[in-house]
């Protein structure tokens, strides 16, 4: 159990700011024709901005190995379903 | 495991069941009495599920449909088929059993979230209303729901989405319950290689109960969507696609096929051993091969649907990966059957049903691969050769551990002893009965009679007919044991803490364990499985 | 891994048992929106163009407002929970009310847009894009009620001064559910507003 102390908070707000650029980033980009890579960006971004809420938002940051586990585990399973259900459903 | 005999206590108390009253029930935190709620629930409607299928075999005695129309046939296979599924099968081990003695396997006073285990319980009470509820316009979809028509029928299938919705969560939360409970309230010095092997299971089961329920909970809200908002994504004439339904459906009803298997599993693990007076053979590779079995379960699910219409790469990916899963279940029977090999073997009740499910489970596993195998599944898919195999393996399978358990375990949770002799007749009808209905379904198979339809070509008639004689007796099997266990909670004799000599944590506590299990916590030094020698 | 911890009610014990509890309850919660993940993947690959028009409806400046919101009711959270554990609970329940607030903005920014949709006659009926659209951000949005509902009860328990600086486990688990809700809809916004 971590205490709250002057240095959290302003890694809090620097987060914050972080994930507001990347907003307007991700946003800016959309009006800018580039074909696939929009979605390839648009994805990249918004994984960083994940990793960022949950790294440091949800403190995976300092978190035991048990804890990465679970929050890594249901990623995999959800890459499972994605290509199970591609295999068939993209070369039908 | 010295140093804890003076916990023993003596099974004249009534333990947990001291405290009376519909309150003491309803509102309790205490994981035993939650267990024995699922239990008494879920028997309920395993009997009530058996009933339809007692009439769904009387409708077979004859080609013609003669007793019911083939809608009320549809509505009486679909109610078989959800309920042994839904609300018994699925709860029955896991919440009923595991609820009851993974605290008391582990060495804990109770599960991790007391609170929530009760609301769970709860919710799944609700579930099973909402579906009683949707008995209005009843189901002929069959369980699995399929679309298109499962969004077109008249059934009430929005209320019965709903309640299945439910179903799900209350398995979710009980399976998020149960991984937080082994994970962190083992007692001092039980190590994850001292753990018994039905916690192998349990937690296996859980990952699968927490990972996979969610997709089916979505599909049958996509479904219900479709049906009240016209949501496009399963219904071809908007572009969406029927198949979809199946993937996601498939994603969760495989793996759940392990949810039911994998608990029996760890029950037969646990009853080998103590009934052979020998330590179990291959501990590390029976532990780990429940992982596999959930893991790997996750990655066959398109095996049921190699004559959707899939695409040949998916069919033939998914067919090799099938393989692949029969492995870690080889692995087990070999060390089941390894364990069995010179020891002193008795055969009290749990032992004879310990041991019928490793004998039907082999012909259900073995009549697996025949499905599995591409080719073979395109003629066999549908037939009654489908329906032999997955009685096997659920009924066979997870119900002969079920009740494998219940006879272990009876003197544990009632503080009473059954009647071993009336156990035995039970056993014997029941094992006779299963066999002749069920290995009748694989020659009907075989010769090609469709499943899911109340009429037949008169040349399948003779089977059909000693199908369901053996149902009878199949049936009257499994009254003389509900009767046993009536009559042994009534009047059994009292039952000492320990009655089977066995080793694991639960048989320490007194019978019936008091509410908080333990005196105190014991301290664990050993494995649960140092039978025969000198230690033990 | 190994190492057993026991006893129940050893406050250690319950607080790495809610968190674990919480993580995988979150789990839980990726498959759930995972499904609907995979079925805006199937449905995009299949009909790109159809994707490319109807996205466009969408109003990306809306969208990205609500982003804004959402990104600050979660550093709302992180300040009530650093406040909490510094003892402060009056801090707390002024933090997590502003993230109670942001969120009842978010929904009525939805709505908006859900009503301009229905005014100009788009349903969840009227193709796949919406039906996906709808269903995603409604299952979202339910998340968000529900967050506004766990995040009142903690707000009446600290009231009720049952949270402290050595007892703070609701706040931290309550803002762990409301930071995966950020998330959720981290990915959402440019899948659904951006690139269609």
């Amino acid at each position: 159990m971590a205490h709250g102390t002057g240095h959290s908070r302003r890694a809090g707000i620097a987060v914050f700011v972080a994930l507001l650029l990347l907003t307007a980033v991700t946003v800016l980009v959309s009006y800018v024709d580039l074909g696939l890579w929009n979605t390839v960006v648009a994805l990249l971004i918004a994984s960083v901005k994940a990793s960022l809420v949950a790294l440091f938002f949800m403190h995976l940051k300092g978190e035991s190995r048990l804890v990465w586990g679970f929050a890594l585990f249901p990623i995999v399973f959800l890459a499972l379903i994605l290509l199970g259900t591609l295999s068939d459903t993209m070369l039908r | 495991m010295e140093g804890v005999g003076r916990m023993e206590a003596e099974g004249n108390g009534r333990g947990y069941l001291s405290e009376r009253g519909w309150k003491s029930w309803a509102f309790t935190l205490d994981h035993k009495r939650i267990g024995a709620m699922y239990l008494w629930t879920t028997t309920v409607f395993f009997l009530i599920g058996g009933v339809f299928a007692l009439l769904l075999r009387l409708e077979l005695l004859s080609p013609q449909a003669r007793y019911f129309s083939n809608h009320t046939y549809n509505v009486f296979f679909t109610l078989h088929g959800a309920m042994m599924i839904f609300l018994f099968i699925i709860p029955a081990i896991p919440s009923g059993l595991g609820n009851f003695f993974i605290p008391l396997h582990i060495g804990a006073r109770d599960v991790a979230f007391p609170r929530l285990n009760l609301a769970s319980y709860w919710v799944f009470a609700a579930g099973f209303l909402v579906i009683i509820g949707s008995l209005v316009a009843p189901m002929d979809t069959g369980w699995t729901f399929y679309t298109p028509y499962s969004a077109k029928s008249a059934a009430a299938v929005t209320t019965l989405s709903l309640g299945i919705f439910l179903i799900g969560m209350s398995s979710i939360l009980t399976g998020l319950n149960f991984i937080v409970t082994i994970h962190k309230l083992r007692a001092p010095g039980m190590t994850w290689h001292r753990l018994p092997l039905f916690i192998w299971g349990m937690y296996s089961t859980s990952i699968i109960q927490v990972i996979a329920t969610p997709v089916v909970g979505v599909t049958f809200l996509l479904l219900a969507a479709e049906r009240i908002f016209g949501v496009g994504f399963f219904d071809p004439t908007k572009g969406g696609d029927p198949v979809l339904f199946q993937h996601f459906f498939w994603f969760y009803s495989h793996p759940v096929v392990y949810v039911m298997i994998l608990p029996a599993m760890g029950i037969v693990s646990e009853v080998i051993p103590v009934f052979s007076r020998k330590p179990i053979f291959g501990y590390k590779a029976i532990a780990y091969s429940s992982v596999a079995i959930a893991l790997g379960g996750f990655l066959v699910w398109g095996h049921h649907m190699f004559t959707s219409g899939m695409s040949p790469l998916a069919n033939a990916i998914f067919s090799l990966m099938t393989f692949f899963v029969a492995v870690p279940t080889a692995v087990k029977v070999f060390n089941w059957t390894a364990t069995l090999y010179r020891g002193s073997i008795t055969f009290e009740a749990p032992m004879l049903y310990a041991l019928t499910f490793i004998f039907l489970f082999i012909v259900g596993g073995l009549t697996g691969p025949f499905l599995g195998a591409l080719a073979t599944n395109v003629q066999l898919h549908d037939t009654y050769f489908v329906v032999a195999h997955f009685h096997y393996t659920m009924m066979g399978g997870t119900v002969m551990g079920f009740l494998a358990g219940l006879h272990y375990w009876f003197p544990k949770m009632t503080g009473r002893m059954l009647n071993e002799k009336v156990a035995r007749v039970a056993w014997a009808l029941i094992f006779v009965g299963f066999n002749v209905t069920f290995f009748t379904m694989f020659i009907l198979g075989v010769r090609g009679m469709p499943r899911r339809y109340a009429e037949y070509l008169p040349k399948f008639h003779t089977e059909n007919v000693i199908s369901t004689i053996g149902s009878a007796v199949l049936a009257a099997g499994i009254l003389v044991m509900c009767w046993n266990f009536l009559q042994g909670l009534r009047k059994g004799a009292p039952a000492p803490a320990n009655p089977w000599r066995a080793l694991s944590l639960e048989w320490r506590a007194a019978s019936p364990p008091e509410t908080e299990n333990f005196p105190e916590i014991p301290l664990v030094t050993e494995w649960p499985y140092g039978y025969g020698t000198p230690k033990g | 891994m190994s190492d057993p911890s026991g006893e129940h009610g050893d406050p250690a014990v319950a607080f790495e048992s809610a968190k674990l509890g919480v993580w995988t309850f979150l789990a839980t919660e990726v498959l759930l929106f995972g499904a609907l993940f995979t079925a805006y993947t199937v449905f995009r690959i299949r009909y790109p163009e159809m994707f490319r028009v109807e996205h466009a409806k969408l109003d990306r400046v809306l969208g990205a407002a609500n982003t804004v919101v959402l990104i600050t009711s979660s550093l709302m959270v992180v300040l009530g929970v650093d406040a909490i554990k510094r003892g402060k609970a009056r801090l707390l329940e002024a933090y997590f009310g502003a993230t109670i607030l942001l969120a009842g903005v978010f929904l009525c920014v939805k709505y908006a847009e859900y009503a301009a949709k229905f005014h100009h006659g788009i349903y969840p009926r009227t193709n796949l894009f919406f039906s996906i659209y709808f269903m995603l951000t409604g299952l979202h949005g339910i998340h968000v009620l529900l967050g506004m509902g766990v995040l009142s009860y903690v707000i009446i328990l600290s009231r009720r001064g049952r949270l402290s600086a050595s007892y703070y486990t609701p706040a931290e688990m309550s803002g762990l559910y409301w930071h995966f809700v950020d998330l959720v809809w981290i990915y959402l916004f440019p899948l659904l507003y951006l690139v269609g």
